[in-house]
């Protein structure tokens, strides 16, 4: 199995994922920069976080246009899995591989604390290792977390069993006080009807190490990991 | 020939920039501001050649396509000259 991380000018957390892959999950992994469009010898890639295009425009809305995205969108459709954090979720949800978007925080400061989020679902690659109604202490940082959609998506959304993380209290009470940016039903994380596709706003590959004050990130990347090896 | 293309946050989509600039306004004394919404604006140069319809058209895709998110925003487009 093996990974890429997709890079962009001025993402800022890839070789934080590439850590994680290598030493925590144990797999090979490449760096893919934004003008490489061959993503044939991949079963994975990471959209990392950060910054790509210092956020012009919007966050995420010129990294649509860099040339490995359309791999990406065939990556995707092919069934392969996609990891977008942070900014990569801000990509995914600007390139159409996600409904909804991002915008500024409701309270308008860059947020960087550790939260909770609890598991919606273990029914996706990227979870099934976890047990859904647990909570992962892992941290966020951005000013473009507020995930907004309409009615439709939204219910869209829960029907399917699509929002695979919510921001809640440490005892997983899914709360309005625990919603750090103002996103919409508490939404951190939602994966495509495919479920191949994943974004999330917190960072896992930031709580992997104890040292870190969390590993609970660790249990995504081994989720992937599983997925991966039962496919294979 | 010049294209204006307005971009604006959606009616109900939340703007939190817009409501800090609406509180401060209200700090420095101006009174009778409802509300402020904060928006893009983006002037583009066209080369005097083109054809104003076909211009209209092709900066309506770029508004659409790029410079708005359809989701939470709206565009308008302006040709002048």
């Amino acid at each position: 199995m093996k990974f890429g991380i997709v890079v962009f000018p001025g993402s800022n957390c890839d070789h934080d994922a590439y850590h994680v892959i290598s030493k925590h999950v144990g797999q090979p992994v490449d760096f893919i920069w934004h003008r490489d469009t061959d993503l044939k010898s991949y079963d994975a890639l990471i959209i990392p976080g950060g910054f790509s295009y210092g956020d012009y425009l919007r966050a995420g809305a010129l990294a649509r246009f860099s040339p490995v995205m359309e791999s990406v969108k065939k990556f995707a459709a092919s069934g392969r899995f996609v990891l977008g954090i942070c900014n990569g979720f801000q990509i995914l949800c600007e390139a159409g591989l996600l409904p909804g978007a991002l915008i500024r925080n409701r309270d308008l400061h860059f947020i960087c604390e550790h939260v909770f989020v609890r598991i919606e679902t273990s029914d996706t690659p990227f979870t099934n290792e976890m047990t859904a109604g647990a909570t992962l202490r892992i941290p966020i940082a951005h000013a473009e977390g507020n995930y907004v959609c309409d009615d439709e998506t939204l219910s869209e959304l829960q029907r399917e069993d699509r929002i695979v993380f919510r921001y809640c209290d440490q005892n997983g009470n899914v709360t309005e006080t625990a919603n750090p940016n103002g996103s919409r039903d508490n939404i951190a994380g939602i994966c495509n009807r495919s479920r191949n596709v994943l974004g999330l706003m917190p960072h896992p590959e930031r709580a992997c190490e104890d040292l870190l004050g969390s590993s609970d990130g660790r249990d995504i990347f081994r989720s992937l990991a599983a997925t991966l090896a039962a496919v294979a | 020939m010049k294209a204006k293309v307005f971009v604006s946050l959606k009616p109900g989509v939340l703007d939190p920039q817009g409501k800090a600039i609406h509180h401060s306004v209200e700090l420095l004394g101006f009174t009778g501001i409802a509300d402020v919404r904060q928006g893009k604006y983006f002037e583009i140069a066209l080369q005097d050649s083109a054809d104003r319809e076909l211009a209209r058209e092709s900066v309506a895709r770029l508004a659409r396509e790029v410079l708005s998110n359809p989701i939470i925003e709206d565009y308008r487009v302006e040709i002048e000259g």
